[in-house]
This record gives structure tokens, sequence and C-alpha cells, in this order.
């Protein structure tokens, strides 16, 4: 299954005038939607940082029963081209993610680029899924604020869902008044038959029935581009998420190397001073064996004390990198929730002018048909 | 009970269903060659329709009304005797006793029932009358039928967009910026259920008696064309009679003159009666229809009015604090 993006073309001509890259305009390129996935994961464990912005969903999703719930879809294929589209809309005009090589090489190289990705060996920089796990469980001091904002990112996941999965249900419930609406067009038409005066106003108010009946397919077909906007925040919670776990694998990560340094610093104590402050196997052994020589003493201790030094250092630059990290994560979280309002605003609008257009639709629909009926 | 209080301002009294039935049963018997209208249906099913509510009862009297407002328009309904009584007498009940010792007298009820004569062919205008009759009830059927539905199919829809509206509400208090936006589009939604039950009910208040009653009309209608035929039937079964006696000199002895003077009374008032309910139903559908039709636009603007007033919500740029 193949994608083609023209779009990308025209995305490619802006770029090209910013960078000096040398590549040779390629007229249109074919992806898969498993290279969208690759290039997103790279995304992710590159820019850790960076609230992601999210793919389309692969499989359909809250259908209501007219749509249909088949991958193949022609309606469903194009949405998610749109959705795709947008994905690479959003990565370029990310001020960070646009400036990534592999980004720029998926939008312009046609030939190993998988490879390419690969060679980065980003997979091997990704944290596994049960440490981030334990993290979020032990960790002892997280920025309130990122602790805030997972419950937030939850909170919209669920909401959303919800909204989307009944929205479908009205979606579904609306066709069906619609079309019943068919019905009179019929009967009308049968009725005008056999009746003198009557006849013309009945028959041409069917006809309305029938345009009434009709109208609901584009109309909620035009729907679906809200859901989508919607869906899209849907998913964009779960990159929020990721943000907040690196935060507190990071956390963690430094709360485990202070309490490593401190444990160290003390051992280096009771061994120098030959006090046993707190219980240790070690010590009882060596009280049943007997104790150590003080060559072997020294020797430790200086073993320690060398770890203790790289600890110290590690833990600074542990400390550094989190508070970079913080900084930085939340300068994006703040573009994105400015992005976020702005976009939804958007999406509200839509949907309430879509819903003013179906009003006047209907007005007119039922003035017409009134007309008719007065001609009677 | 149900009250009506009618021009003459000396009378003011007290009817209830069965009065109603009576006098349409005497109308019927004292008045066979005319069309009667209908009444509502008499039973109701017990546990589907509440007899007591409020709509039910306004329904019944709007359709009990329009009963008395037809036979007050009908030139020659409007003089009987039984609606006189029935319009002024204090006690009905009284005049009821009495009319059926002087039916049991003067054989009332029984002036126009013949025998089982039967009728080779129905004329053709009363066959067209017929044929009509058919289709129309029929059609007005599937009406009825069709309109059910979409209450039924619009009730679904307001139960989903009562689940659909608060969740707006939900969203609102999780966020900051788009928090009145989003109660804004709760709160719309929220009036557009309001508008939606509206209509419903009109629908099911309004429309729906409306056809349901020139169902029954259709068919009493039939019964009458039926009568019509008997009465025919009889005229000519008795005019074959008097043919076949081979007579000298045939002439038409008196009976046959009767039922031949019966049998074109009852064509005329028939006729007049057709024309006359011809006229009145197109006048009544066009109202009916048009009615529906201005619900439905009602329906519409109460929601474009929700939906463009929270647009300069929506649109609103909130102050940097």
């Amino acid at each position: 299954f193949y994608l083609t993006n023209v779009r990308t073309v025209l995305f490619f001509r802006a770029v090209e005038s910013q960078n000096e890259g040398q590549c040779s305009p390629v007229d249109s390129l074919w992806r898969r939607y498993s290279e969208f996935e690759l290039l997103r994961n790279y995304l992710l464990v590159t820019f850790p940082h960076i609230v992601v912005p999210p793919l389309p969903e692969k499989r359909a999703d809250f259908v209501w029963h007219k749509l249909s719930a088949d991958n193949m879809d022609p309606d469903f294929v194009e949405r998610r081209r749109i959705g795709l589209e947008n994905f690479l809309l959003r990565v370029a005009s990310h001020p960070v993610l646009c400036q990534d090589k592999i980004f720029y090489s998926f939008l312009t190289q046609e030939g190993g680029w998988k490879e390419m990705v690969n060679e980065t060996g980003f997979q091997l920089k990704a944290d596994s899924r049960l440490k981030a796990l334990n993290a979020t469980f032990r960790v002892k001091n997280p920025d309130k604020r990122f602790t805030e904002l997972k419950h937030y990112s939850d909170e919209l996941q669920s909401v959303i869902s919800h909204l989307l999965r009944v929205r479908a249900r009205v979606a579904d419930r609306l066709y069906g008044v619609y079309k019943v609406h068919g019905n009179y067009g019929r009967v009308f038409s049968e009725w005008s038959a056999i009746e003198k005066e009557m006849g013309d106003g009945l028959q041409s108010a069917g006809h309305h029935m029938d345009v009434y009946a009709a109208s609901i397919d584009d109309i909620l077909e035009e729907e679906e581009h809200y859901a989508d906007q919607l869906k899209e925040y849907l998913f964009y919670a779960e990159a929020l998420r990721a943000v907040c776990r690196k935060h507190e694998l990071m956390q963690y990560d430094l709360e485990m190397a202070a309490q490593d340094l401190t444990s160290k610093k003390q051992q280096c104590e009771e061994l120098a001073t030959g006090t046993v402050r707190t219980f240790s196997l070690k010590g009882m052994t060596s009280k049943l064996f007997g104790q150590e020589t003080p060559e072997q003493r020294e020797a430790k201790i200086k073993v320690l004390e060398e770890q203790i030094q790289e600890g110290e250092e590690q833990l600074k630059s542990k400390n550094l990198e989190g508070r970079d990290f913080v900084k930085s994560a939340w300068a994006d979280i703040e573009r994105f929730k400015e992005q976020k309002n702005h976009d939804l605003k958007e999406a509200l609008i839509s949907y309430a002018v879509m819903q003013i257009s179906m009003c006047k639709k209907g007005i007119q629909v039922w003035t017409n048909a009134k007309e008719c009926f007065s001609k009677m | 009970f149900l009250t009506s209080e009618f021009d003459l301002p000396e009378y003011s009294v007290r009817r209830r269903y069965q009065d109603f039935d009576w006098l349409r049963n005497k109308l019927e018997e004292s008045q066979p060659t005319h069309l009667i209208p209908p009444l509502p249906e008499k039973f109701v099913v017990k546990g589907v329709v509440d007899r007591f509510s409020e709509e039910f009862v306004e329904t019944r009297r709007k359709a009990l009304d329009k009963f008395l407002k037809r036979i007050t328009d009908h030139p020659v309904l409007s003089f009987n005797e039984h609606f006189n009584v029935f319009l002024t007498a204090k006690d009905l009940n009284a005049y009821k006793k009495q009319g059926m010792a002087l039916l049991s007298k003067m054989g009332e009820s029984v002036k126009y029932v013949t025998g089982g004569y039967k009728l080779r062919s129905r004329p053709l205008e009363f066959a067209a009358i017929g044929e009509y009759l058919d289709t129309f009830s029929l059609k007005l059927g599937t009406i009825d039928r069709i309109a059910q539905r979409i209450i039924k199919e619009q009730l679904e829809y307001l139960v989903e967009l009562r689940e659909y509206g608060p969740i707006y509400s939900t969203w609102s208090g999780l966020e900051v910026e788009l928090s009145e936006p989003l109660e804004g589009v709760s709160a719309c939604i929220g009036n557009c259920c309001t508008a939606l039950e509206e209509l419903s009910e009109d629908m099911t208040d309004d429309f729906l008696p409306v056809l349901r009653e020139y169902i029954l009309y259709s068919e009493s209608m039939k019964n009458v064309l039926k009568k019509r035929d008997q009465v025919q039937a009889e005229y000519e079964a008795k005019l074959e009679a008097v043919a076949l006696k081979k007579e000298d000199r045939p002439k038409v002895p008196t009976d046959v003159e009767k039922c031949q003077d019966r049998v074109e009374c009852f064509n005329a008032d028939l006729k007049a009666d057709m024309e006359r309910w011809q006229n009145n139903k197109r006048q009544d559908f066009r109202q009916l229809l048009m009615g529906m039709a201005d619900k439905n636009i009602q329906y519409y603007e109460k929601c474009l009015t929700a939906w463009e007033s929270i647009i300069p919500l929506l649109q609103d740029k909130p102050e940097t604090k």
C-alpha cells in the first residue's frame, strides 16, 4: 500500500531556499505509512523534550455505521492522506524539528532513507518501556508542573475519546432522521396521483423531501473533518505524556545517582573511621571472620574515593541535563499549549459554522415545501 | 368531563365522550344519506396512552371541538334535532331514554334499513369515490407510519444529544483559555435539544391526530357508500319484480316510486357532501402540512439562533493578563 503526497513537492521547494542543500529536487516521493512511523519514532527518541506531532490513525476508529470501517475505503484513505500531510506540515513548521537532517531526507531522498535512519542507531537510545514505568512509580520529586501536565493529558484523552464516540452515535441517529423523510417523497407522489387541486402541490413538496433526505450525506462527510481535528489532539495527549515520562525517567535517574553517591560516601566514611553505622552483611562477616588488613582497607577507600569523584561529576552533569531538559521541554509545552488553544478554537468555530449551514439548509427546504403546500 | 360553551349565551352544558358517541350514532341513524364527521377513537390501549395526561385530554378536546364545528358548518346536519338537544339540554340522559321509547314506536331507526339486496354494479361516479377513498386512506396510513417513525428517530437522536452536550462541559473544566468556548458549545447543544423536544411533541400532539381522524372519516364514508348501494339495490330489485309481472298497463306502484325517490335523494345528498368534504379536506390538509413545515422551520430557526449566538464567543480573544 503506497501513498503519493504531491504537497510534499511544494513544501520541499520552500525549504530548499532556506537550506543550501545540493540535492537535486525530486518530483514526487513514495512513502509508506510504516516509514512515517519510523520517522516519528526517530523524532521521539532524538528530541525527547519536544511534543512530537502525532500520526493519523492507521485503522479507522470511532466510525458511525454508514461510514465504512474498511481501511481500504476511499474516503478513509483520503482523510488519512490529509492527516499525514498535516503531520509533515506540523513537523516542518516546528522551529526545532524542521532542522533535522533525517526529516529533510525523508522529504527529499528517495532511496536509502530507511538505512540512513537505522544507521543513526536511535533505537539503541530509546528508553525501555519497563524502565520508564518503573521510574514513574518510584520517582520521589518530579517537577510538579509535569505531574499536573500528565494528569491533564490523561483527562484530555479520556474526554476527547468519549466525545468522539458519542459524536459518532449522534451522527448515526441524525442520518436516520433525515433518511426517513425520503419516504414522504414517495408517498406524496403516489397520493398526488389521485388528487386534482392538491396534486401539484403534493408532488413538488415530495421532491423537496427527497432533497432534504439526500442532504445529510454531505453534511456528515464535512463533520468528519471536525472529528479528525479532535482526533489529532487526542493523539497529541500521548505525545505530552511521553515528554512527562522522559522527565520522570531523568529525575528518577538523578535521584538514584544521588542515592548511590550518598551510600558510597557513607561506606567510605565507615571504612575510614572503622565505625559501622548501619548494619551491613559485610560488617557482620568481617566481625565473624576477622577484620581486613589496613592495606586492604586503604585500597578499598581509594577505589571508593575515585568512584565518589566520578559520581559527583556525573551527578553534576545529570543535574544540568535535568534542568536543561525541564527548561526546553517546558518551552515547547508552552508553544504547544498556544497551538492547541488556537487550533481547537478554530475547530469549534468551523463546527459551529457547519451547524449553522445545516440549519440554514433545513430552513430553506422546509420553506420550499411549505410554499408547495400553500398551493394545494 | 368536557365542557362546551356555545354562541347562545343561555346555554352552557356539560358533555361526556359517550354523549358525543350517542350524538354521532343518532346522526348516522337520522341522516343516513349524509357524511357524518368522525370522533376521535373511543378506546385507547391502557398503559400505552395516559388517558389522564394533559396532552391526551387536549388532543381529544380539539378533535371533539372539530367534530361539532363540522356539524355546525353542514347545511343539513346543523339543523338536526338531536344536535340541537345535544347543545342545549340540561339533562341529556333523560332525552336519551325518551328517545329510545319513541324509537320503538316510530321505528325511526329502521327507516333506511333495507333487506339484503345485492347491487349489480355501482354507478361510475360512486365507484370512483369508493376507489378514491380506498387509496386515500391507504396513503394516509403510510404517512401516519412515516411520521411515527420520524418521531421515534428524533427521540433516539435526542437521547444521544443529551449525552453529547455535557461532554463539552466536562472538557471545559479541564481547560483555561478554551473553557468559555467549550461551555458555550455545551449550552448550545442543550438549546437544540429543547427545540427538538418541542418539535417532536408538536408533531405527536397536532399532526398525528388529524391524520388518524381522516382515516376514520374515510372508513365511515365507505360505509355510507355501501348504504347507498343497498338503497339502489332495493329499488332495482323491486323494479325488476314489477317488470316480470307482465301486466297490461305496466304502471309503477307507489312503493317502487318511493324507492326511486330514496335513491335519487341519497345520490344527491352524497354528491353534495362529497364535494363539500373534498373542499374541506383540501383546506384541512393544506393547513396541516403547512403547519408541519412551519414547525420544522421553527425548530431550525431556534437551532440557528443558538449557534449564531456563540460564534462571537468562540472568536473572542481573551485579554492577556
